[in-house]
């Protein structure tokens, strides 16, 4: 069987023939019976919300909690590839980390007249209470993902930094729990890196850049929106994993010149805080005098080294478009080596001549908003009617310096299991990256996510897509 | 432990409680009503919504009391915001904000009993099904225990978990109780005659002690053996000096973790003392309704100093 395909196919050379990566999966799937992982299919789903890996959508109506689609068939990577990725993946989250710091610093990057002002000047996402400030640690980034995406056999694009609070660990190994319930037997023939571990990691990682304030064993709490956020379950899954408490804004409160929270037992003091709140719930008293969500005084607390918080405020400042797009620049900076890893080609609709060609070319090009995320407010040039082209040229002609471009890329594909048997989707890759003084710790592994239309290039699960289990091979 | 996580264990379990309670009294009601004729069902009907402590709710929207009418009201009730749906979704809630604080078993057992419970109370129920939800709603109380029992650490947790319980029990026998006490009332003076022995019935039904009872009196319907049973037999799991006596248990091993006495154990003390020096003649002679009110504010004040003590709210 080949669904042919004219992109890069992961599991299928264009022959037909099965590729290494895949050929463990392959032998133990043409054995197994097509009904059988029908009833398996959909057994998945009853798994996933038994134990409540869910989404929260808010309607006009009522909550209501989705799944995201899980798809059996794995994504495998080679070991000679994943050392490849991981030596890349390195260089980049330490050069960002190293431009936060500079940033936030002298500055030497701009000085040196190698990216513009313009990219911390302009963006909102600059904290100006973190200059000449260092985090515990040095650390900026303490949870990184890296968006991959893959056009060949060899090549690798790093499509986007995620270096404020990247979600999706959790399917990564709640993606891995569910396929080693279902196919034992197939982890027995193929050897596949463990995920599990990922928690503890974690917890590692995030211990070892404990304040100075700290008091014996560094106290960990995850600080979520609260049950309503549409990844508690995440949040919830991770703070029970790791061992740490769950705690929201107003658990917390300042007491003595520590970021404290209310147990049983009194106030209790939180050394690192892995917060999946934006910068601007944090602290009311720095960010918006008006909200009453945050806690009043934890910048001050920051400052003056009584608590880490992970990861650091200011640090979106690195991860929106423009900044990707002068990613290459800024690994060179830092590193003094070529980056190992390329960006997709970007042209910045700032600059006229881009704009210009961008203009010219709207019909093959993929034009991204700088600040956006989630696949919203992007215009996929191949797939796009006119009138949405001509609407699109409205906006970007009103707005040049808000957007990108980038050249539609043949993504590559990998199989979904369908009623109809195997059929190529597109993929790309979120791999998590710890960064403690200790150094830089990639779990092998990640998160797969599919487009589960045919032909959609669009992975995000808020608009139709699916994830995978991401199976490392062992040596 | 968070003292907002500690509420969530404790209300995750009252609320388990009061939906299994509200399950009990349907059950009795529709057995009831299934040997009465239309009128007195219609009466049945009427005292178990009153148990329930829902019926300013009901008569507001309702002119007659029908069996259908009633349990869908109790089950899944637009317009009553205590329905047994609304109380499932808080202890999933509640779950859900505890959940780092209870076992994977616990939350897949919450979980999936109001998956079951959510499908089934999406219809109005008809008289073919309502044995089988209120069959359910049983199931899950006995779910979630059993994984609680097996699988959660014996720390805080467990017992804001067991507080909450046992709380919630205590008030549910003697609201139950006290709802039907004119029922017993009479029996004083008729002492070995045949009062209507099916209503006591109902009201041992009401707590699942019907059994029990009979096992334990060789049959003997009296006021004064049910008001002994449901008070003072410390062997019946629903009974108050039961039930109180595993809230006093539970509340002194958070003081010990706690390494404090609090507010509640005092409260508890008093109560404890309350509930042991006194005979069921003596309830009688004090009146019936008289010592359930007391003893119902009694249990209210031990909740709120629980809330206190271990800080659940800011």
């Amino acid at each position: 069987m080949n669904p042919a395909s004219e992109n890069f196919d992961e599991m299928y050379a264009p022959d037909g023939s099965v590729r290494p990566a895949y050929a463990g999966f392959c032998d133990w799937y043409d054995t197994q019976d097509t009904k059988w992982l029908q009833r398996k299919d959909a057994e998945a789903d009853d798994s996933f919300r038994r134990t409540g890996i869910t989404f929260n959508v808010y309607g006009e109506d009522e909550a209501e909690e989705r799944l995201i689609p899980f798809d059996m068939v794995p994504r495998v990577i080679t070991a000679r590839e994943w050392r490849r990725l991981t030596k890349g993946i390195e260089q980049r989250v330490s050069a960002i980390n190293s431009f936060l710091y500079d940033l936030y610093h002298r500055q030497e990057i701009i000085r040196a007249g190698r990216v513009p002002a313009r990219l911390f000047q302009d963006n909102a996402a600059w904290l100006q209470q973190m200059v000449g400030f260092t985090p515990p640690g040095g650390i900026y980034t303490h949870i990184v993902g890296i968006d991959l995406v893959r056009t060949g056999p060899d090549e690798f694009f790093v499509l986007e930094d995620n270096a404020r609070t990247p979600s999706g660990v959790s399917y990564m190994l709640e993606n891995r729990e569910t396929m080693m319930n279902m196919f034992p037997e197939l982890f027995a023939q193929v050897g596949v890196e463990a995920v599990s571990n990922y928690p503890r990691r974690l917890a590692r990682s995030l211990a070892a850049c404990a304040p100075v304030a700290t008091e014996g064993k560094p106290k960990v709490a995850v600080l979520t929106p609260g049950v309503y956020n549409s990844a508690y379950f995440e949040h919830a899954f991770l703070a029970d994993q790791m061992g740490a408490e769950l705690v929201e804004a107003s658990d917390l409160r300042v007491v003595g010149g520590r970021v404290q929270m209310r147990t049983t037992r009194g106030f209790e003091p939180v050394d690192v805080l892995y917060r999946r709140v934006d910068d601007e719930y944090l602290d009311p008293l720095t960010f918006n005098p008006d909200s009453v969500l945050g806690v009043p005084g934890i910048m001050d607390v920051y400052r003056a080294g009584g608590i880490t918080i992970a990861n650091a405020p200011g640090t979106g400042v690195a991860d929106d478009k423009a900044v990707y797009s002068f990613m290459p620049e800024i690994v060179e900076f830092y590193t003094g080596e070529k980056p190992l890893l390329p960006n997709v080609e970007t042209w910045r609709c700032a600059d006229k001549d881009s704009l210009g060609y961008v203009l010219d070319n709207l019909g093959e090009l993929v034009v991204k908003e700088v600040h956006g995320s989630g696949g919203y407010g992007m215009l996929i040039g191949p797939t796009a009617s006119k009138r949405e082209i001509s609407e699109f040229r409205k906006k970007l002609t009103a707005n040049p310096e808000n957007y990108i471009a980038q050249p539609t890329l043949s993504l590559s594909t990998c199989p979904i299991f369908t009623k109809k048997g195997l059929a190529p989707r597109h993929v790309d890759l979120r791999p998590f990256v710890l960064v403690s003084p200790n150094g830089v710790d990639i779990t092998p592994g990640g998160l797969t996510r599919v487009a589960l239309k045919k032909g959609s290039l669009v992975v995000n699960s808020s608009q139709g897509g699916g994830t995978k289990d991401t199976w490392v091979l062992k040596e | 432990m968070l003292g907002r996580t500690a509420n969530g264990l404790f209300w995750m379990f009252r609320y388990l409680e009061r939906a299994e309670n509200t399950a009990r009294l349907l059950d009795a009601g529709i057995r009831m009503a299934l040997t009465r004729d239309l009128a007195t069902a219609e009466d049945e009907w009427r005292s178990v919504i009153a148990a329930a402590g829902q019926k300013a709710a009901y008569e507001a929207n309702h002119d007659t009391y029908t069996g259908a009418e009633a349990w869908n009201f109790i089950l899944r009730g637009k317009d009553n915001p205590a329905n047994v749906r609304e109380m499932f979704g808080a202890v999933r809630q509640n779950a859900r904000m505890a959940r780092n604080a209870i076992s994977g078993e616990v939350w897949e057992a919450i979980n999936e009993s109001w998956m079951r419970l959510e499908k089934m109370l999406a219809r109005p129920i008809g008289q073919g099904s309502v044995s089988e939800v209120v069959r359910m709603i049983r199931l899950a109380g006995t779910l979630v225990h059993g994984a609680l029992a097996g699988s959660m650490l014996r720390n805080e947790g467990y017992h804001f978990a067991r507080a909450g319980t046992f709380l919630e029990r205590a008030d549910s026998t003697a609201r139950i109780l006290d709802i039907k006490y004119y029922l017993l009332l009479p029996s004083l003076n008729y002492v070995g005659s045949s009062l209507d022995n099916g209503q006591w019935d109902t009201v041992l039904r009401s707590v699942g002690g019907d059994r029990a009872y009979s096992w334990l009196n060789a049959g003997q319907m009296d006021a004064r053996g049910i008001v002994e049973f449901l008070v003072l037999d410390d062997r019946f799991p629903r009974s108050l000096a039961f039930c109180h006596g595993a809230l006093r248990d539970h509340l002194f091993a958070l003081a010990r973790l706690h390494g404090a006495d609090a507010e509640s154990n005092q409260l508890m003390r008093e109560a404890d003392i309350a509930l042991s020096d006194i005979s069921v003649e003596t309830i009688f002679d004090q009146g019936l309704h008289d010592f359930l009110v007391n003893f119902e504010a009694s249990n209210a004040e031990i909740g709120q100093a629980i809330a206190q003590d271990y800080r659940f709210l800011a």
